[in-house]
């Protein structure tokens, strides 16, 4: 990071398609010509916003990342920083030379070689003759693909396509690096190996943009992450707050957003008493996640971990399961609660629960902190659950509070239904025939994580 | 303008590397290979001078002998402008992934079509020369030969930077466009000469600059004389002014082009 100014700034970016194609054009201009319906038909429903008021700035030498469902604008936004398309209004900058990894081998011509194809396309990314010449071996070991690299390129498969174009724009040594979910390029080393670049790039202090649905990668490797959905910025910041809101919200689906619009799941109460989220990131319509709270306590890190104390986010029923806050107190402070809140992806509160209410008696804390809640027999049953987690007064005046900031999931071989599963067994008198089963175990995560 | 001008400049070596793979990519996979260059423009005028000797004979005067030849000086450059309009109608289309998905100056394309075509045409100037040698019709007019086409060169790429563009927003050239060809093709003096038309005919061939310019080429080549300098003159202008505006029809659409091809 550096006190130069940012590699890429967009301000206020929107891009408005027009969305008929040229044949329903002509079918709607007879039909409209036959029931003069031309006027309506010229109406706005024949433009289609992919990003609508989207502003961020990604300083020189961090690594950015876009997710969001299909159709969210990400690509339209990678387009437009790559400047093969232009805003419709709006400022975009980017400083630097640029390489988009959109397409790779975009521009390949199957009729010719290898060779040839990655002189002209190495060209055609902005290299001279000369640089390209110089970094052709390069190209060809990365892509490992020194013994055909004289074949026509159609006879290449398309594995072998993928990495000669990548191997291609990588070399181009850009200042600015789109990357639009390419990495699933290629068999396992290889993909490694595009990671191990990359992340060279970034030691390198070049900047980095990544679209990928690859939540996992985007949590690892950017530093700052921005959510779209239909062309909105949803949420922008830290990565994992980022993911886990976007994870949240995919698990709960539009049915649990419809529903709580509608009312049918008030707003959980958890241990403390709700205070309006003044002040939070924009959310999906009727989505109440967010963040606020005085910060005289401030939670700086909630993490799940397993019995094992290794973090993760996937459990089986009756396992251990620990939040762990780590929290901060600048000054002294001596009136506080620590509180813990699960709900269903869609709102429902599971389970809530304070240091207030089982009667602990806070005297005082300054500094750095600890807080684990630990839940020996975790007795859900299959979903996703979301986390509220507070530190407040015991007034209920919140010092920090994360509503649905974070999420687990639990998975299970037991397809049964609800949330709670208690600890239970089946009986019949002997008039009931019935096998009983092998005990199944539970589902190994070890293969998952 | 000026900037597409000096775009296209810095772009020279990809233009380059475009039109070597063009041509190396085009007969790829044929048993004839690069030789196709060469055959192609005689199997054409093999066609054209067996239909118009022996099935529709061209009323001939004696300054068109040998026909077959004549025909030849008039053909070869207009399959250079015939063959890059047509394809650069599809160009861009065929090009969609660059212009999506690689920041890539769109011009670039229209402008490799018509310089691939430019060297097949060179590619069968040999021939033209090495019939004429025959002929004993060889002279220092040839030393003129580039003046038309240059002339040519401009009006080829303004048309087909005017065509590629179009086509995008409105397929339906693509199939109207080998007939326009057609029409015109009849409308220039390659079939017959052009010094002996009267009336209206002259004065709709004087409206095409194609006329002149492949009159400029008859005269250079086949005659051995040249004095069509006012025409090929004005032929010029209109090639400069059918490439600026062109040019700028096409820096016009250019950012409809990623969205729609």
């Amino acid at each position: 990071m550096s006190i130069l100014a940012p590699a890429v700034v967009a301000r206020d970016v929107r891009k408005v398609y027009r969305r008929f194609v040229q044949k329903n054009q002509f079918r709607t201009l007879k039909s409209a010509l036959l029931t003069g319906s031309l006027l309506s038909d010229l109406t706005p429903d024949q433009t289609f916003t992919a990003l609508d008021g989207v502003s961020f700035e990604v300083p020189r030498g961090s690594t950015f990342g876009v997710i969001g469902e299909n159709g969210s604008g990400k690509s339209t936004l990678l387009k437009l920083l790559a400047g093969i398309t232009k805003p419709t209004s709006g400022s975009l900058t980017v400083d630097g030379r640029i390489s988009a990894l959109i397409e790779l081998g975009a521009g390949f011509h199957p009729e010719i070689s290898g060779r040839e194809n990655v002189a002209i396309n190495a060209i055609m990314l902005g290299l001279t003759q000369r640089e390209v010449d110089e970094r052709f071996d390069e190209i060809v070991d990365f892509a490992e693909l020194r013994e055909f690299i004289d074949a026509p390129v159609k006879t290449y498969s398309s594995g072998m396509y993928m990495r000669l174009g990548f191997a291609v724009a990588i070399h181009v040594d850009p200042e600015v690096l789109l990357i639009d979910e390419v990495l699933a390029v290629g068999d396992e080393g290889f993909t490694r190996k595009c990671l191990d670049k990359i992340s060279e790039f970034r030691r390198r202090g070049k900047t980095v943009l990544i679209v990928s649905h690859s939540l996992h990668l985007v949590e690892k490797m950017c530093d700052d992450v921005l959510w779209l959905r239909h062309g909105k910025t949803i949420e922008q910041g830290d990565p994992k707050r980022v993911v886990d809101a976007y994870l949240i919200h995919v698990a709960g689906g539009e049915e649990a957003l419809l529903a709580r619009e509608h009312g049918q799941t008030d707003a959980p109460e958890t241990a403390a008493p709700e205070t309006p989220p003044g002040g939070t990131e924009t959310s999906p319509k009727g989505y109440h996640e967010g963040r606020w709270g005085s910060r005289e306590i401030e939670i700086r890190e909630v993490r799940f971990e397993d019995a094992t104390g290794r973090a993760r986010h996937l459990y089986v029923p009756g396992e251990r399961m620990s939040v762990v806050m780590r929290v901060h107190a600048a000054t002294s402070v001596d009136d506080f609660v620590f509180g813990v809140g699960f709900f269903t992806a869609d709102g429902v509160s599971v389970y809530g629960t304070n240091t207030d209410v089982e009667d602990y008696q806070a005297t005082a804390f300054q500094g750095d902190a600890e807080v684990r809640f630990t839940i020996d027999d975790l007795r859900l049953v299959e979903g996703s659950y979301l986390l509220d987690v507070a530190a407040h007064r015991k007034d209920g005046t919140p010092y920090d509070y994360h509503r649905g900031l974070y999420s687990f999931r639990v998975k299970s071989r037991i397809k049964d239904v609800g949330v709670y599963r208690p600890t239970h067994a089946w009986s019949f008198t002997s008039a009931v025939k019935m096998e009983t089963p092998q005990p199944r175990p539970e589902i190994d995560l070890s293969e998952e994580l | 303008m000026l900037a597409q001008i000096r775009t296209l400049f810095r772009y020279r070596p990809l233009i380059q590397s475009l039109v070597s793979r063009d041509l190396k990519a085009r007969y790829r996979g044929s048993v004839l290979g690069f030789l196709w260059s060469f055959i192609n423009p005689l199997l054409l005028l093999g066609v054209y001078g067996i239909v118009f000797t022996y099935m529709l004979p061209v009323a001939r005067t004696p300054d068109i002998e040998p026909y077959t030849l004549f025909l030849f000086c008039g053909i070869l450059p207009w399959t250079w402008f015939n063959a890059s309009v047509l394809e650069s109608s599809g160009v861009l289309m065929a090009g969609s992934n660059l212009i999506k998905k690689v920041l890539f100056p769109a011009e670039v394309l229209p402008v490799v079509n018509v310089f691939a075509n430019l060297i097949h045409f060179l590619f069968g100037l040999p021939i033209v020369l090495l019939f004429l040698a025959y002929e004993g019709r060889l002279g220092p007019t040839l030393l003129l030969l580039p003046v038309p086409i240059l002339v040519q060169l401009i009006l080829t790429l303004g048309v087909a930077f005017f065509v590629s563009a179009l086509t995008v927003h409105f397929r339906d050239i693509q199939n109207i466009l080998g007939h326009m060809l057609h029409l015109l093709f009849f409308a220039t003096p390659i079939l017959y000469p052009y010094a002996d038309q009267k009336g209206l005919l002259k004065q709709v061939l004087r409206w095409n600059p194609m006329t002149h310019v492949v009159f400029s080429y008859q005269q250079i080549l086949f005659h051995g004389t040249f004095d069509h300098w006012r025409g090929l003159f004005l032929a010029g202008l209109v090639a400069l002014a059918v490439f600026c505006l062109g040019a700028l029809f096409f820096d016009r659409l250019r950012d409809t082009l990623a969205e729609e091809v």
